[in-house]
């Protein structure tokens, strides 16, 4: 009985972790998915978003504050995230190893920036006080903090599938992902699409920081934790697909959480990654690659 | 210009009086000293304010004249949390900067990366922070408190409160896991439980698994060895899971009145630690020191059992260099420890042939301001033992 129980805390765990690596990932998902543009710099931006949060709750404490929060994070990150694609990625379209370079350098800047304006030292993001407590669900006890962080990737994701299917935008993005040459010659504005994508995926890492924020301290290098599995998860849920990447942050973080029990957690972030290594030599193109008649695909 | 005719010997001549003079004034004047904390990454949060304690204790001794009639010029250097950089960062302050002794490190993965160097050069170190022991190298002054001065004072605190079950959670390298081990030892000893033992990597912040398997193993007490940022994450989840440190105590070996302030002491309000100092300590030479911290780093500075090793270690070597009547680290060593026992903010104090300070261990509960309230107090200052008499039998430090 004990044994089933754990198994389904750590469920519970594993859900919570996807969804934490799910936020992180979304934004990149959008700009290295469907740009093919590798930005290292995505950590920084969900750092971003965590120290709006500080810097909110700090002016509004408890809930409302949290609430303010939540777009506060979202609007920062996607307004560093439009400028570093005008300023940055626009000019490096067509050489993704300087893409690479250039956001990692630009990662170091960030990093220190925030250094150099909050200290090294982490700062505090304080939960209201009725997010300090566990639902009971039987023998499991699953803390609020976390059902509602797996509550708020769930909303983005629907909110995302809606955007993508639903508008206009959507419809666009789609198209550009789909074949970006075709999709500029019927006369589709590819660089727009672009800044918007990138912002929103900018925004969404913001979200993520909120997120972090919640659970722990927000330091200059709380985004360099995060950027490795939100690549992994990018990689192997096939580039360009959504759908993938949660499918695949969703085994990534089950498959975590279970080894947990069974090994500490250095062992189980080694054994995380030889999943990956060994998913993408069975299947390259990841959990769902989309397909497309593209020749370059 | 002709390079060999007697222009030459004339200029030479001229080159050679001038470098003497340069190398003559160079003798009397700063002598330099190593200063090597983190200044960045997860453990700034704990170190930062160490390097302010040992820079504190050079400005003093400086305005009070210098030390064997020189002024001392600290060279600070970031350790940026990474052992590797410790040992870089090490072998540059003695190799390129020519110091005479080091004062640093916090983590036993920095201490253990920088030993080599300080071997290699035969230089001194003066590390400040509580540790695992099991190490006693001629090259490290350890003033920070042995597993005998804090871990084990600690663990009998807690069975004379009636604790039977431990659970142990710790960061992911050498000084939880022999702390632990030793923890183990002992509560194995004395018919005791241990609920579990758990580690994560040293700054993770995901502590869901480590949670869980808590409220799966319902422990009456939990002893931290958490280092760094991790404490945050892990107290932060641990009220996330509505723990709260009124139903289940947590007694932590690396958070002092710097982390509570950094973490915001409602998150650990209530909890426990094992030091050889807290700012609380009413005693006169406690007092002067707060004061004297506070003037230079502001009033709402506080200060920390390391800081106050960290500037207790200055003094220490300034009164061997005096006594040994040289700067060679060697010499140095070797007076300290034959000198006498010195009042200090943390009591009397005094280097044990093992290079390492026989102190009192406290055990103190952290209140709503941040600050410990001493709630036990070992009754004499603790002979410092680096080999765990249960955990590791019949080891003892070689005589140096």
């Amino acid at each position: 009985m004990d044994g089933v129980v754990l198994a389904l805390g750590q469920g519970f765990n594993g859900l919570s972790v996807a969804s934490l690596y799910l936020l992180a990932a979304l934004g990149l998902a959008l700009s290295f998915g469907l740009m093919r543009v590798i930005n290292m710099a995505h950590g920084e931006l969900l750092m971003l978003g965590g120290y709006i949060a500080y810097l909110v709750m700090k002016a509004v404490p408890g809930t409302v504050g949290l609430l303010l929060a939540l777009p506060a994070a979202f609007a920062g990150s996607a307004l560093l995230g439009a400028v570093i694609e005008a300023a940055l990625i626009r000019r490096l379209a067509a050489r993704p190893l300087d893409t690479l370079l250039a956001t990692w350098g630009l990662s170091l800047i960030l990093q220190q920036a925030a250094r150099n304006i909050f200290g090294p030292i982490g700062v505090e993001v304080r939960a209201p006080d009725w997010m300090n407590t566990a639902v009971t669900l039987g023998p499991l006890s699953l803390p609020t903090t976390r059902i509602l962080i797996l509550a708020l990737s769930v909303a983005l994701l629907g909110g995302l599938a809606l955007l993508l299917t639903r508008t206009r935008i959507g419809l666009l993005v789609r198209a550009v992902n789909q074949d970006r040459m075709m999709a500029a010659a019927v006369g589709i504005d590819v660089r727009r699409v672009d800044m918007v994508m990138f912002a929103l995926g900018s925004g969404v890492a913001g979200l993520a920081g909120v997120a972090l924020g919640l659970l722990g301290p927000v330091t200059p290098t709380v985004g360099q934790s995060y950027i490795v599995p939100a690549f992994l998860v990018v990689v192997m849920g096939g580039l360009g697909s959504i759908t993938g990447s949660t499918v695949a942050a969703i085994i990534l973080g089950l498959f975590s959480a279970m080894a947990q029990i069974f090994v500490d957690v250095s062992v189980s972030q080694v054994l995380m990654l030889v999943l990956v290594i060994a998913f993408i030599q069975v299947r390259p193109q990841g959990v769902l690659a989309p397909r497309t008649r593209a020749l370059d695909a | 210009m002709d390079l060999f005719g007697k222009g030459v010997s004339r200029r030479m001549a001229v080159l050679l009086v001038g470098v003497a003079l340069v190398s003559c004034s160079k003798d009397a004047g700063p002598v330099k000293v190593g200063v090597l904390q983190s200044l960045t990454g997860t453990m700034a949060i704990s170190e930062v304010t160490v390097k302010n304690a040992e820079l504190l204790a050079i400005e003093e001794i400086n305005a009070a004249g210098g030390v064997l009639g020189r002024q001392i010029e600290a060279v600070v250097e970031d350790g940026a949390s990474d052992p590797v950089t410790f040992s870089q960062k090490a072998a540059k302050l003695i190799e390129s900067n020519k110091v005479v002794t080091v004062f640093g490190g916090w983590t036993s993965a920095s201490r253990k990366s920088m030993l080599p160097v300080f071997q290699r050069t035969n230089n001194l170190l003066w590390y400040p922070v509580q540790f695992e022991g099991n190490e006693c190298s001629p090259n490290i002054m350890y003033s920070g408190a042995q597993p005998n001065q804090q871990i084990l004072p600690a663990l009998d605190w807690a069975v004379a409160k009636g604790f039977k079950n431990y659970f142990l959670v710790g960061s992911d390298y050498v000084f939880p896991r022999t702390a632990n081990l030793i923890l183990k030892t002992h509560i194995a000893d004395r018919k005791l439980a241990t609920a579990g033992e758990e580690y994560v990597p040293l700054g993770g912040a995901d502590f869901s698994t480590v949670v869980s398997k808590i409220q799966a193993a319902k422990p009456d007490i939990i002893f931290s060895t958490l280092n760094g940022d991790s404490n945050v994450a892990f107290f932060k989840q641990l009220a996330a899971a509505g723990l709260s440190t009124t139903t289940l105590p947590v007694m932590s070996f690396s958070i002092g009145e710097q982390e509570a302030q950094a973490m915001g002491p409602q998150l650990v309000q209530g909890s426990y630690a094992a030091w050889n100092y807290f700012q609380s300590l009413d005693t006169p030479e406690n007092k002067t020191f707060v004061a004297a911290y506070k003037k230079k780093y502001g009033p709402d500075a506080v200060v920390t059992d390391p800081m106050v090793h960290g500037y207790v270690n200055v003094y220490q070597w300034k009164a061997a260099v005096e006594k040994a009547g040289t700067f060679d680290p060697t010499a140095v060593r070797k007076a300290a420890v034959t000198l006498a026992d010195s009042p200090s903010a943390m009591g009397g104090v005094k280097f044990a042939a093992n290079q390492s300070l026989a102190q009192t261990a406290y055990v103190g509960q952290l209140d709503a301001a941040g600050q410990f309230k001493i709630i036990s107090k070992s009754p004499a200052p603790i002979q410092p033992e680096p080999y765990d008499k249960l955990a590791f039998p019949g080891k003892t430090c070689a005589p140096a």
